[in-house]
């Protein structure tokens, strides 16, 4: 019963920092009658957004009519004829020519992985700059943080030379191991700047308590990184899983491990009039990121205004 | 073991995948069982168990890539004779080569622009309004479509049908056209406008960055300097332009630096649009053409330092301001 009264009082201080909070925003509210007044402003910001919306629109229309139709006609007569179709996406996904279905393997497969294994070890290495001592350690981690810089161009003939002679190319693991790489000094550089926030008096107070490095990164710090690791893992996914270079570099050739961008990137080139394939394939490669997206906005938005920015 | 490096059927590819996830799993555990002895093991081991796994990735696969790479752009199309700087000359003296980087610099120039601008003016207008939330997911979505899924879903907005009857336009953009009383146009193919129609979709793709970052730091100017500017009476577009604009100066900068350090590398849009024709190629997509696709790896690696030079000085610049914002906020 020791925890009623601290959560009490943080349950009042946050009471009273939301009444602030609210009159803050009625406050900007009201401002904001004024400042948006003019028409003008607001016929502006629909134009904007009709504008960043309809070619979506279109094409995601255009995944559901009957081929005939799509060739013949706008998708904007869609309302007019409103035939509606899954076959597009049959064809898309189980054809023969196509065979979306086995590139939504491979891109789980390529991602998944991807995603794990560069978090963990920016996990480590990102701990031991932020809270173990050693000489160097500044000059490192600006070694690490400069890396950025480095664009993936550069490195991907020598890689793919070396994965050539190791005898591993054209599979799984050159895709992992090169997305692992390139994933590493934006990632060590987040959750860095995460676990320095973390308050040092909790970081001594398990020292105190005999805890070594190993159970300190576990018990006491993982938990507070939750947000930061869901943050990263989102970027990285939606990095990985939307990537062209890097899967066509070290995967292009190989049916049973090019991601589906590599096959629709492949597909608008041989087959660019066949837009019942084209829309349909394109939905079934942006509806996976478009769900993660949705409903995990908030963490990487979170992301996005920590510096995570990658290309 | 053929099966770890040549999965074929669905099922063996998820076991390779958890055989890859397990494998790492129990790589890192062995490492940190072996470092966690507090007392008996010198701080250095504990430092090379945390720091080692990413210290020898990045080694292996950034740093020694690149001064290979370096080293490679001064050798012909097999790596094997030295050329001086032969590959660099050429690139910047063939008339195809030239093009590319005037494509580039082009890309360079408007895409943070424009990204920029438009990403500013949607944010300050839908601040603090009611459909706030819902207008920057509208504009913020394509930032979760990739590349190539957004190449393809303007492709289909410049798509082309000749003007004849009993023929109708597909493509939005051209119906547009017609509706107007216009010719529909080539879009993808008519030089040098076709670039700029490539520019178009990223600039779609950026906004959403941008508006969600200066969005941000809009929220976070103090009340009073913006309560002080009204009460002298500013309001509207001078409110923008003298009290908006200059107190988030420094995000501005991070956002435009930082698109133009991803406009410098921007490649799939071109290669699924146009795959580089037309006279639409850029430095980066030249660099996958040349090095990866017509084995060309003296060209394709100068091509890729070219890239390197050019995003040095706005990477530093960049961190430069992103410090200062943050001094700031």
């Amino acid at each position: 019963m020791s925890t009623t009264t601290p959560t009490t009082g943080a349950a009042a201080t946050t009471t009273a920092k939301r009444d602030r909070k609210a009159e803050k925003l009625a406050r900007r509210a009201s401002d904001a009658k004024t400042k948006l007044s003019s028409p003008w402003a607001s016929a502006l910001a629909v134009v904007i957004a009709v504008l960043w919306t309809i070619p979506t629109l279109g094409l995601f229309v255009t995944s559901f009519r009957p081929e005939l139709d799509i060739r013949r006609t706008g998708w904007w007569t869609f309302p007019s004829n409103p035939e509606v179709t899954l076959s597009n996406y049959e064809t898309a996904l189980f054809g023969a020519g196509t065979a979306f279905s086995t590139y939504f393997v491979n891109s789980i497969v390529v991602t998944i992985p991807a995603v794990v294994i560069p978090m963990s070890i920016a996990l480590l290495a990102a701990y031991a700059f932020a809270w173990i001592d050693f000489k160097g350690r500044d000059v490192l981690f600006v070694a690490v943080f400069a890396l950025q810089i480095v664009p993936l161009q550069v490195t991907l003939i020598p890689l793919l030379s070396i994965y050539v002679d190791v005898g591993i190319n054209g599979s799984f693991w050159t895709v992992w191991l090169s997305h692992s790489i390139f994933a590493l000094p934006l990632a060590v550089f987040l959750l860095h700047n995460f676990m320095k926030d973390i308050p040092r008096s909790l970081v001594e107070a398990a020292r105190m308590d005999g805890a070594g490095h190993v159970k300190i990164f576990f018990q006491v710090l993982f938990p507070l990184l939750i947000p930061a690791v869901a943050a990263f893992s989102i970027f990285q996914f939606l990095w990985v899983w939307n990537d062209l270079l890097v899967g066509l570099t070290f995967a292009g050739g190989a049916q049973n491990v090019a991601p589906l961008t590599v096959r629709l990137a492949e597909l608008a080139g041989s087959r660019g009039a066949d837009w019942h394939l084209l829309s349909a394939g394109a939905f079934i490669a942006i509806v996976v990121p478009l769900i993660v997206f949705v409903s995990l906005q908030r963490y990487f938005v979170r992301g996005l205004l920590a510096g995570g920015v990658k290309g | 073991m053929d099966w770890l490096l040549r999965a074929d059927t669905t099922p063996e590819k998820l076991l390779v995948m958890v055989f890859a996830i397990v494998l790492f799993v129990a790589v890192m555990a062995a490492i940190l069982y072996a470092v966690d002895r507090p007392k008996r093991i010198s701080n250095w081991v504990v430092v090379a168990g945390f720091l080692g796994p990413a210290l020898a990735l990045l080694t292996f696969g950034l740093i020694y890539p690149a001064i290979r790479t370096m080293y490679q752009s001064f050798f012909d199309r097999t790596g094997a004779n030295y050329v001086g700087f032969a590959n660099y000359s050429t690139i910047f003296t063939s008339d195809g080569l030239q093009v590319v980087l005037r494509n580039t610099a082009i890309w360079v120039l408007l895409v943070p622009i424009a990204a920029t601008f438009i990403g500013l003016v949607y944010a300050t207008l839908v601040d603090r309004t009611r459909f706030e939330s819902f207008a920057k997911a509208l504009v913020f979505l394509p930032m979760a479509i990739s590349m190539v899924g957004a190449g393809i879903i303007w492709k289909f907005v410049y798509e082309y049908r000749p003007n004849q009857p009993n023929v109708n336009q597909i493509g939005l953009a051209n119906q547009v056209l017609v509706w107007l009383g216009f010719e529909p146009q080539q879009f993808l193919i008519n030089s040098p406008w076709n670039t700029a129609f490539l520019i178009i979709v990223f600039i779609w793709i950026q906004v959403g960055f941008a508006m969600t970052v200066l969005s941000a730091a809009i929220k976070a100017i103090p009340d009073d300097i913006v309560e002080a500017a009204r009460l002298d009476g500013v309001g509207g577009v001078r409110m923008f332009r003298f009290v908006t604009v200059p107190t988030i100066r420094p995000a501005i900068v991070v956002v435009f630096t930082t698109i133009a350090i991803v406009t410098l590398k921007v490649f799939d849009i071109v290669r699924t649009m146009t795959g580089g024709n037309f006279g639409t190629s850029v430095v980066a997509n030249e660099f996958y053409v040349q090095g990866l696709r017509q084995a060309n790896e003296g060209l394709g690696a100068a091509l890729a330092v070219i890239l390197f030079v050019l995003v040095i000085p706005i990477v530093i610049y960049n961190i430069r301001q992103m410090r200062l914002s943050e001094d700031v906020r």
